[in-house]
Parts: structure tokens; sequence; C-alpha cells
């Protein structure tokens, strides 16, 4: 009975700790963590700047090991990083020499699929991302946003049961940036996938996050939960007209003060 | 006093926007630049040899010093022509040169293809670090020539001592090369080939070794340079055949045209192969510089 309800959460982590250093230059970034996420969520994670985010995905990605605390995927301990957990860096880190075409292909291949799956695989991902003719392009001769296109259908690419990504669109231009969210929008809900995004942008955790969790600063805990569904209203209407309601403004403006409350503890 | 620093300060900060309001102008029209630059450039380079060849040509024709010591431009052309047709005692040049780049060769290929390998696994792994690292950082600052002489000894005065000199010459910087690129690797192209499923061997052959590549290219090309002129030396001090052989007989006849025409022909194939390692790396690290 307890295994079955484990089973609904795809990521379940307990009192989670995370130690990283040794001895006296040890810093404590993560304290007493205890999140789930369940299958077709959309998860943003905000918080100060070195409050420990991205200690957080690296624990779920596998990189890096908890100091206590579990967590499990599915039921089953976290090891190290595989394919069932996709992840976007902040930077994208396509491979220069092979071209994009390749560069998506490469999870594919590496779990040996054939050659007609992986072609397959290759047009429609290449597709989603609006990338259809990029394929034999050398990587460096993408701009920025392209780049992190191609990133993102190279994690798509093995069907990850999650995709994390690390402030993806964080050094990106505005525009850019707003396009790629409304990609991220239709491509979570086409694939019906689970998204796990860290982000400084209230704005962005808002619009596209089916929950928002605000972490304190250094040692990160959780302060607050948002469940929020501003992105559902974004997908019917077609349009972030819902980002100058009334309820947008509450919920940011409740985000915003418990991040400057933070940031004013530290002075 | 206090107004003076201010002053100062405001106008150290002037000259800062202009230098790099400067840099953005220069951005901006690039390419038309470029092209002005390396017009002038180019006349520049012409001059200064224009120049060097005059001042060699003036001082022959005005006999300031004996033709046995500094020949005439005329003179090592015509040696070079008659080397080129008949050879240098008999041999011809091609011997000589296809002598002294069989060495090279036998001897860059070998440390290429022991250097990479040892070079990798040391980034890879410190301990294996702990066993090559200081042996190769012992013998490397040592001039080759000083333990020439022992191999020598242990391999005899033919090919076998020579090509175990350029061995050493050229292994040190490749192996250099290959630490220190997979120190610098970006962690995250290992940890995102991780994340997609790659397993350790194709990490390793797919994104570690072509991520090192641009470095390795680097590091032989280092190697080349070193051993070329090892190789040179090597043959003046113990040989019978080769390029750097023939300049030294010419000196103890005090053929100075010889020895011009050899340092001429040494130099050009310098750099050709130069040039021809650069053209290499140009197709195979094509994304270098782009990165």
């Amino acid at each position: 009975m307890v295994n079955e309800e484990k089973k609904e959460f795809l990521i379940d982590i307990k009192n989670l700790k995370s130690v990283y250093g040794k001895n006296i230059d040890s810093v404590l970034a993560l304290d007493n963590i205890s999140l789930q996420i369940k299958r077709g969520e959309f998860l943003c994670v905000l918080g100060p700047s070195g409050c420990g985010k991205s200690t957080l995905l690296k624990t779920i990605a596998g990189y890096i090991k908890p100091t206590s605390g579990t967590c499990l995927m599915q039921g089953e301990s976290i090891t190290g990083p595989d394919w069932h957990r996709g992840v976007v860096f902040q930077s994208p880190t396509l491979y220069p020499w092979m071209n994009v075409k390749e560069n998506v292909e490469f999870g594919p291949k590496m779990r040996g699929l054939s050659e007609n799956e992986i072609k397959r695989i290759r047009t429609h991902f290449l597709d989603q991302v609006k990338l259809t003719g990029f394929g034999d392009k050398a990587t460096f001769e993408l701009s920025g946003g392209m780049k992190q296109r191609v990133a993102l259908a190279r994690a798509l690419a093995n069907y990850p049961q999650m995709i994390l990504m690390d402030e993806p669109f964080g050094a990106l231009d505005a525009l850019t940036r707003v396009n790629m969210q409304s990609l991220i929008r239709n491509i979570w809900k086409e694939n019906n996938s689970t998204f796990f995004l860290i982000t400084h942008d209230i704005d962005e955790a808002l619009s596209l996050g089916t929950r928002v969790v605000v972490l304190s600063k250094r040692p990160g805990r959780i302060l607050k939960e948002f469940n929020v569904d501003f992105t559902h209203t974004i997908l019917k209407n077609n349009s972030n007209h819902v980002m100058y309601s009334e309820k947008y403004f509450k919920v940011k403006n409740e985000i915003l003060d418990l991040i400057n409350n933070q940031i004013e503890k530290q002075h | 006093m206090d107004s003076k620093k201010e002053l100062d300060i405001f106008k150290k900060s002037i000259k800062f926007y202009k230098l790099s309001f400067n840099k953005r102008n220069n951005q901006n029209n690039n390419s038309e630049k470029k092209i002005k630059k390396n017009k002038t450039e180019r006349l520049l380079t012409i001059g200064t040899w224009i120049i060097i060849l005059g001042t060699w040509y003036i001082i022959t024709e005005l006999k300031l010093f004996s033709t046995t010591l500094v020949p005439s431009p005329y003179k090592v052309l015509t040696t070079f022509i008659t080397i080129l047709k008949e050879g240098y005692n008999n041999v011809s040049l091609w011997m000589h040169l296809g002598a002294s780049f069989q060495r090279l060769f036998i001897a860059l290929v070998l440390a290429i293809v022991t250097a990479i390998p040892i070079g990798l696994l040391s980034g890879y792994f410190s301990k294996i670090k702990a066993i090559v690292d200081s042996v190769v950082e012992f013998y490397r600052p040592l001039p080759p020539l000083a333990y020439y002489t022992l191999l020598i000894l242990w391999f005899g005065i033919d090919n076998k001592s020579k090509v175990t000199l350029l061995f050493l010459a050229g292994f040190a910087p490749i192996y250099l090369a290959c630490v220190s690129a997979v120190r610098k690797i970006n962690k995250d192209y290992i940890l995102s080939a991780k994340s997609l499923g790659a397993s350790q061997k194709s990490i390793f052959f797919k994104i570690v070794l072509p991520a090192c590549l641009p470095e390795i290219f680097t590091g032989i090309r280092t190697a080349v340079g070193v051993s070329y002129t090892t190789l040179v030396s090597a043959e003046m001090v113990a040989a019978t055949s080769g390029i750097g052989w023939m300049v030294l007989d010419a000196s103890n006849f005090l053929k100075s045209n010889v020895i011009v025409v050899g340092i001429l022909v040494m130099g050009f194939t310098g750099i050709l192969i130069d040039y021809g390692l650069r053209y290499l790396e140009k197709k195979i690290v094509f994304w270098k510089g782009h990165v």
C-alpha cells in the first residue's frame, strides 16, 4: 500500500541535506528539503542566487549524492545520471565537433536504437523546436536561442521521464526568452511530460509552472509552495494577458515579499 | 588635492570610454579594415625581406667580407641549382632531405601513437600521472643533445639513436598538451553525455577525445618544431647523411655557399611542414576558435 503511494510520485525527495566541501570550508547548501514531483507537473524553483537551487537540480540529475536524506525516482534511489532524466544546462553544452543533427541523435545512438528510429526521432524533435532544415549546420553557426533549442531537442530525443533545466534562458535576450518560454510550454503540453525548471525570474516561473517552490537563502529550505495555473490559461487563450490580472499580481507580490525578506535578512 | 584626483579619475574614465568606443567601432567595420590592414601588413613583410636581401647583395657587392665567409646571393642561387642537379658529394639533395625526413617521420609517428594515450590517461587518472609526469618533467627541459651522446653509446651512430632522440623530444610536448587538455575539458560535456545515456567508453571516444583534439594538435605542432630543430643539430653531431650533415660537412670545407643553401632549405621546409599541419588542423579541428 505504502509502496503504491510512493510510485504515484515520479520524484520523491525526503529530508534532503546537501553539504559540499570538506571540514572547515564545507558549505551547507540544502537543508531539510522534502519535495514530491508528480508526473505531468511543471515545477519551477525560485530563490535568491546562491541558495542551492542548482545543487537541488544536480541531486535529482544524479551528479551529486545527498549528504543525508533520500532522493527517489519511482521508488528507487537515484545513484547516478541516466537518460530517464534529461538535463538542459544554463549554457548549451552542444558538442561543437558534431553538427546539429548529430547532437540531437547522440542520445538515441548511445542507446543503440535502429537507424530508422533515430532518423524519425531526429526529424520529429528538430521540427518540435522549429529547427527543421538546420540539421546540417555547425553548432557554432547558431544564435544563442537556437543553441538552447538544440540542447532541448537533444534532451527530449531520449523520451526521458522528466526534463531538468537550470536557468536555461538566463543568457538570452528578453524577446527570445519569451519565445522560448512559449515553445517550452507547448512542448510540455504536447508531450505530456514533466519539467523541473530553475529560474530567478518570477514571471518565468509563474507563467510556466503548475507549481512554484520558493527557496530560502543558504542553506536552502523550502519557504513556500504555490499552486498556480496561469500556464493553462495562457495555453487556452493563446495569449499571456493573464499576467496582467489581479490574481497574478497578488501571487507575484507575495513571492517578491518572500524573496526580498530573505535578501534584507542578509544585510 | 582631492579635486585633482577626481579630475584624474575623470580623465581616465573618458580614456576608457574612448577605448571601448573605438573597439566597438572597429568591430562594426571589421571586414573593411581587415582587408586594408592585411594589405599594409603584407607590404611591410615584403619590404622587410627586400631590405634583408638588398643588404646582403650590397655587402657582397662592396666586398666588405671575403666571399668564402659571405657568399653572394647569385653564388648561393647557382650552388642551389647545381646541388639540385648533381647533389652534394654525389648524393642528391632529395636523398639528404629524404634521410632527414624519414627519421623525423618515424619518430613523430611513434611519439604521437604513444604520447596521446599516455597523456590522456594521465589527465584522467591521477595515479598514472604520478608515475609518468615526474619523468617527463625531468627530461623535458634538458637540451636533447645532452643525452644524445648517451644514446649514441647505446644505439650506435645510425638511425636508431636519432629516432630515439627525436621521439623523446617530440613525446613531451604532445604528452603535456594531452594532460592539460583533459584537465581543462568542460565538465558539463561529460555530465550531459552521461545524462544522455553514454557509457564510459563512448564518453572517452566520442566526447573526451574530440574535446581534447584542438590542444593535441597544438602539442603536435610544437613537437614537430622541437623535433625538427633537434634533428638538424643531431645530424650535425654525428651522421653520414641528411640535410644537417650536409651543412656540417660544408663547413668543414669552408663552403659557405652550401651552408647558406642548407639553411635556406631547412627554413623553407620548416615553413612548409607547419603550413601543412595548420591546413590539417583547420580540416580536422574545424570548430577551434568558434567555441
